[in-house]
């Protein structure tokens, strides 16, 4: 078999907060256009390990990281690494809606406005073809000068989906982006995620292992901060190999 | 004798606690009261758009309205930047850490210093030191660092409670972390920065002592041409005609008092109205 | 790709961050600058008396000649001033912090605590006013005296300006204790008088005590109503019922009349630098008792 282009590489990824260990020498590759999921129980690791690839762990004191992360083999935690780029490069969206407190329009145009772009045109162009990749145009189009906060949970989550995409990420990085919604929403955020492959690379963190079944070409299986597991969806549902593995998505612990 | 019983004994104390409490807030309501109802007679057009006449026996208080105008514009002006960065540096950059706890540490001392001793510190590094002489940029500095605690406090505060997250998807859509702060942070943060401006305010209105060696004329009927200038200001005004003129009109001296009154409380309770609509608002 | 490049955006904010660290520290520089200012033009008084004269000696006749140079009476003054308004506000501050933290609810609550920042908000020299103007003359005649600007004049104006300091720390201390300490102690049967007083206060001690220490602090450094309901005579009082004169009014009343770089101008900086660490010492422990209670 053909090695995919891999877009993240960790290798013996550590990550401490204080003394506590988050993660243990984690390996893995995140290959293009797929979609990874990551599940296990809580404090296994998951979203420690989001944290980590977009850099947004800068912001938790008292964090040591070592190892390495290589995005299109550049070392993230290297010198002289543009931040902020990063995160444009690899987008974020979070288990809680957050609208930030401003208007529709303003929320998709924050990113790119803060990377320099000024032209209204231009953000009107990206505003729109943003909220229609995340299948919320025709509900809002009528409206985008109204606050953000005032929609509805599944419209925020899309809303922040939006907002990310209008950054032109590759990596879309998601964590738990369903644990607020009812069942109709997550299934539009779920077919958002499965349209948005086709042209970025996605990594979603999920409680729900129904979730990582139904949507994840790939999934790894995270425990106490050790990965230890990752297969193709299929086979890991289906035949694990480690006996952890089984439990877990058997719904014997957790 | 019987012991009472618990319920007997907290309704006994509950009284008499709040006749504590009753007793602490009579003399609020007893001197604002005294003053308007003194003071209110003095008040007319003439008393506040005309100089002090005959000895400050008579005329009015204009020259002390303005020079504590010039003052509070003046505070205001020296101290919100560096008070606005201050918190900001504190509550977005610093860590746990010993310079922060020295910082904080020099904050409450700042807080707790006695006024008179801003006034000899204004005098010694400002009209001294520095040359400015006795002038309005010497007491509206000295005011400025005297009422730096209060901006940093409200400040801090206000910065504190604007969620974490905000500043998160901020980051994490590629902001800076001073774009996140001049984006995101400050402008939620605009109505707890407002109140501490405007306590400042209410308080370098009403300060005597910083300007006592600093600025303040005893008696100066013109207006100010310069910072370099010195100007009347009210509380002097009123500490001046109550202790070293002889022979004053008791309606001339509340008069004065009620303005000065007037305007702090005044300021005051544009902050309170503030809180409370914040209060009622805030959606996160 | 992802490298660091300099443009004019990252210059800017690499200038706007160091303000911003700059500022963090110009609290320190202050405190520093207050303190190096009053001991430069204050260290030469120390050529002319002995500090420990300075102290303890009784005869302040500065521009006598030669002249004394013994704050002894201003210090009691200023002590005395202080006892007396601890006296009266330390209990009526107390309590009220406790009535309005935990006694009283909604709108009551409100009002309550606006007229303590209503009191804070009074400018000192206002309260200097109506000390002079409305007490000093029922403090008179009362006691049948020669004048009414008295320490106990003094004092009562004093702990009206004490209150606020100390009610407002008190209450924010109170309020913090957690809930669940009250809920677990009622759940016990405990009336609601039990709780505060067995759970609530002790949680509560630090900051009450730090509570009243800052206000005492600021009685000490409080200048303007206390220079003018207290009497101002430099002597040693032995009453509540005479004159007195504080440090604080000391500095306020002569500092105008002396001339720049005369012994008296460095006496009146000597003056502020022991209320400068009187009050650093008051504010530093009232700190420490705040922090105790957090750990």
């Amino acid at each position: 078999m053909v090695d995919k282009l891999a877009r993240i590489v960790t290798e013996e990824l550590n990550v401490w907060y204080g003394a506590h260990q988050a993660l243990k020498s984690i390996s893995l590759k995140v290959e293009a256009n797929e979609i990874l999921g990551i599940i296990g129980p809580a404090n296994s690791g998951k979203s420690t390990f989001l944290q980590v690839l977009n850099r947004l762990i800068d912001l938790k004191p008292q964090t040591r990281v070592s190892g390495r992360i290589l995005i299109d083999n550049q070392e993230i935690f290297g010198a002289n690494i543009d931040v902020e780029a990063l995160r444009r490069k690899i987008g974020m969206i979070f288990a809680l809606p957050i609208p930030l407190p401003m208007s529709i329009f303003d929320n998709i145009a924050y990113g790119p406005r803060r990377n320099g772009i000024k032209k209204k045109s231009m953000l009107e162009e990206i505003v729109e073809e943003s909220l229609k990749a995340a299948y919320l145009w025709d509900e809002v189009k009528d409206r985008l000068s109204d606050s953000g906060l005032n929609l509805s949970g599944g419209q925020q989550q899309r809303l922040c989906i939006a907002r990310t995409l209008a950054l032109k990420p590759e990596v879309i990085l998601f964590d738990e982006p369903c644990s607020g919604l009812d069942p109709v929403s997550t299934g539009k955020v779920e077919e958002a995620m499965l349209e948005l492959k086709k042209n970025y690379t996605l990594v979603l963190v999920t409680n729900n292992t129904k979730q990582a079944s139904r949507v994840a070409d790939r999934t790894a299986f995270f425990l106490m901060g050790e990965l230890i597991e990752i297969n193709n969806t299929q086979e890991m549902f289906t035949v694990p190999r480690d006996k952890r593995t089984e439990d877990y998505i058997s719904g014997r612990f957790g | 004798m019987k012991k009472l019983s618990p319920k007997i004994t907290q309704k006994i104390v509950f009284s008499l606690l709040s006749l504590a409490t009753l007793l602490a807030m009579v003399p609020v309501v007893l001197i604002v009261l005294i003053i308007i109802k003194n003071g209110l007679g003095a008040i007319n057009w003439e008393f506040l758009t005309t100089a002090p006449r005959n000895g400050m026996r008579e005329g009015g208080i204009l020259p002390a309205i303005v020079g504590t105008f010039c003052l509070v514009t003046g505070a205001v002006v020296f101290a919100v930047p560096v008070g606005v960065f201050a918190a900001i540096y504190l509550n977005e950059y610093a860590k746990k850490n010993w310079l922060t706890r020295l910082i904080r540490l020099a904050i409450i001392n700042l807080a707790g210093v006695s006024s008179v001793v801003y006034g000899l510190f204004g005098l010694g590094l400002f009209v001294i030191f520095l040359k400015f002489g006795a002038s309005i940029l010497a007491g509206a500095m000295t005011l400025a660092i005297m009422n730096l605690p209060v901006i940093i406090t409200a400040t801090r505060e206000a910065l504190a409670n604007v969620p974490q997250s905000f500043r998160e998807v901020s980051l994490s859509l590629g902001a800076s972390k001073w774009q996140t702060i001049w984006h995101v942070v400050l402008p939620n943060a605009i109505p707890g920065i407002l109140t501490g401006i405007i306590l400042e305010i209410s308080r370098a209105a009403g300060e005597t002592a910083p300007i006592l060696f600093t600025v303040a004329a005893f008696y100066l009927p013109g207006f100010p041409t310069s910072v370099f200038d010195q100007v009347m200001a009210l509380p002097m005004h009123l500490y001046a005609i109550s202790t070293q003129i002889p022979n004053i009109g008791l309606d001339v001296r509340y008069g004065t008092a009620l303005v000065l009154l007037g305007v702090v409380l005044g300021v005051n309770s544009v902050v309170i109205i503030i809180r409370a609509r914040l209060r009622r608002r805030q959606k996160w | 790709m992802l490298k660091k490049r300099w443009n004019h955006k990252k210059i800017f904010e690499w200038g706007i961050e160091g303000l911003i660290k700059l500022s963090g520290i110009v609290s320190i520089i202050l405190v520093g600058l207050i303190f190096i200012f009053l001991l430069k033009e204050g260290i030469s008084v120390f050529k002319i008396v002995n500090p420990i004269n300075f102290i303890l000696g009784k005869e302040w006749h500065p521009v006598s000649k030669p002249p004394d140079f013994g704050i002894l009476s201003l210090i009691l003054g200023s002590f005395a001033v202080t006892l007396g308004a601890a006296i009266i506000a330390l209990p009526l501050g107390v309590t009220s912090a406790i009535f309005i933290a935990e006694v009283t609810t909604g709108k009551t609550k409100e009002m309550l605590k606006i007229g303590i920042e209503f009191l804070a908000a009074i400018p000192s020299v206002v309260i200097g006013f109506v000390g002079i103007v409305v007490l000093a003359p029922v403090i008179q005649k009362v006691f049948d005296l020669p004048t009414g600007l008295t320490v106990l004049t003094g004092s009562i104006m004093l702990s009206i300006m004490a209150m606020p300091t100390i009610v407002s720390i008190s209450e924010d201390a109170i309020t913090a204790v957690p809930k669940r300490y009250r809920e677990a102690a009622l759940a016990l049967g405990a009336t609601r008088w039990q709780t505060i007083w067995r759970v609530v206060l002790p949680s509560a001690s630090g900051g009450i005590v730090a509570a009243c220490m800052l206000g005492i602090g600021r009685v000490i450094g409080e200048t303007m109503a206390v220079m003018m309901v207290t009497g101002n005579a430099p002597r040693i009082p032995h009453s509540l019922l005479e004159p007195a004169r504080t440090l604080t009014s000391t500095i306020a009343a002569e500092m105008g009349e002396t001339v720049q770089g005369s012994e008296h101008y460095f006496a009146l900086f000597a003056i502020g630098i022991v209320l400068f660490i009187i009050t650093f010492v008051i504010n530093f422990t009232a700190d420490l008792f705040l922090h105790k209670e957090k750990v």
